[in-house]
């Protein structure tokens, strides 16, 4: 089936951009996995110590920046501490940016109610430094202060401190936390990744070497539901239905058309004539 | 001395494998040595990727090779952002700041954005029902797509419960069976490098 690939982007464009610029609120039911990421954060007591580790580039800030302040505001409205560090080198900027919402949005202040150790280089060796000593691998939060000057971390030096891990995580890096953080030191740990990096964590969650799991936008926009919250997550689920909808009917279209025009024939009976596709 | 990077390999690795298993203090001490050196490997390991990122693109924009222009816009903002985060530092209402969410973060999102435009169309293109396989996959694709959504819940309040039973028994089964098979071809392929059978990344066979 010919059809000018100009008018698929357009219909995604509109896919896109309409539900955007006209929310529908859609509605959204929480996964078990997220319900479990979720009530493993709220049955925490206040005053307990977070390390997060939200280790994302801005190519899927789409995914995990919503599901970032989501977590974070959830940790701040439970008087939690979370103590925020990031292994990718593009990630400050948007770490910086989440907890600046969160915080302002739940009226938390840093060094007091939250720390940002910032940036380190060496992923595997970082995780595993942490369980060792924090200090070794951020002598300073991410403005410069020693973490010995911040009160908020007095006392506080490895995984042993913190009695819950999460990761929020767009590559191999979650692997390493789910190895070291939560099987080598045995800390409970949440995880939240891209939706098409979800499923492949799946085994972890009911192996109980994950607590929880946020898989995606859609993860994402769960977590905000159960927070009784709107960010970009729910506001982006309506565009993101849409989206899957057209490319449905799109694939649908055309594999009815190539039937309908003998290109492709019942099974069978020797299979379709066409190629590899067009 | 033609052994020495083997013999460094083999001890190494094999001092690694043995503090994973021994909780003693002593031990666990010798690992913090250990991570501190591999530290200083990876910031070595950093400087030495902007100097030969730095190398190879001046080459392009010396020889004025295909595409050189992109090569100078790499070389600009490596060098920018390098003297503006060294001088500046990179904290709110810095240049590098300003640089990175006006420039990096809208650059970045964008291209990975575009993903959608080629994957609806390569979808259109390539999803046919050729064969049993082929149709099974197709099924669950578009059961997924839009079962996974908000609206397949409105369209049908069986979509979910559906894609959770794809999600957790099929995928569930395959994803374990894979993970395994990496588990066990990384613990031998770790075997024979620590050994010394494979030699590759000394860059021979």
């Amino acid at each position: 089936m010919a059809l000018d690939r100009r008018i698929i982007f357009v219909l995604i464009f509109a896919a896109t951009a309409l539900p955007l610029l006209f929310p529908v609120n859609l509605p959204i039911t929480p996964s078990p996995r997220v319900r479990a990421a979720f009530e493993t954060v709220d049955k925490q007591p206040p005053g307990t110590y977070v390390l997060m580790s939200l280790d994302y580039e801005p190519d899927i800030k789409a995914e995990l920046q919503p599901m970032s302040i989501a977590v974070l505001r959830h940790c701040f409205r439970k008087g939690l501490k979370p103590v925020v560090l990031t292994l990718y080198p593009a990630a400050p900027g948007l770490v910086e940016r989440a907890l600046a919402i969160a915080s302002a949005a739940e009226g938390k202040k840093r060094n007091e109610d939250f720390v940002f150790l910032g940036y380190k280089s060496g992923s595997q060796s970082v995780i595993l430094g942490l369980g060792e000593s924090i200090r070794t691998m951020f002598p300073t939060d991410f403005w410069g202060t020693p973490l010995n000057k911040i009160p908020m971390m007095k006392g506080k030096n490895s995984y042993a401190d913190f009695p819950l891990v999460i990761n929020l995580s767009g590559s191999a890096i979650a692997d390493y936390y789910i190895r070291i953080a939560a099987t080598r030191y045995q800390r409970p740990m949440v995880l939240g990744a891209t939706a098409v990096m979800a499923t492949d964590y799946y085994p972890y969650l009911s192996s109980g070497q994950i607590l929880g799991l946020i898989g995606g936008m859609k993860g994402a926009a769960e977590y905000e539901k159960l927070m009784d919250i709107t960010g970009d997550a729910r506001r982006g689920m309506d565009a993101q239905s849409l989206i899957h909808v057209t490319i449905a009917i799109l694939v649908l279209l055309g594999n009815f058309a190539l039937f309908a025009s003998g290109g492709l024939r019942p099974m069978g009976s020797g299979g379709s004539r066409e190629g590899t596709g067009r | 001395m033609r052994n020495g990077p083997l013999l460094v390999t083999f001890a190494v690795g094999a001092s690694l494998v043995a503090i994973f298993f021994i909780p003693h203090h002593k031990v666990q001490e010798a690992q913090s040595v250990l991570l501190d050196w591999a530290n200083v490997v990876y910031a070595f390991a950093l400087i030495l990727g902007s100097l030969s990122l730095w190398a190879s693109h001046q080459r392009k924009v010396f020889a004025r090779a295909e595409g050189w222009i992109y090569s100078l816009v790499t070389l600009l903002a490596l060098a920018f952002v390098t003297v503006a985060g060294t001088v500046q530092g990179v904290e709110e209402g810095t240049l590098v700041n300003k640089y990175y969410n006006m420039v990096n973060s809208p650059l970045a999102s964008t291209m990975f954005a575009l993903l959608a435009f080629f994957i609806a169309s390569a979808a259109f293109r390539a999803f046919r029902a050729r064969n049993a396989e082929a149709t099974l996959l197709l099924g669950t694709a578009i059961v997924m797509m839009i079962g996974r959504v908000s609206i397949g819940e409105y369209l049908w309040h069986g979509f979910p419960p559906v894609t959770e039973w794809l999600l957790d028994v099929p995928n569930l089964a395959a994803k374990r069976a894979i993970a395994l098979g990496i588990g066990l071809g990384a613990i031998s392929t770790a075997l024979k490098i620590i050994l010394g059978i494979d030699r590759s990344y000394l860059g021979r066979s």
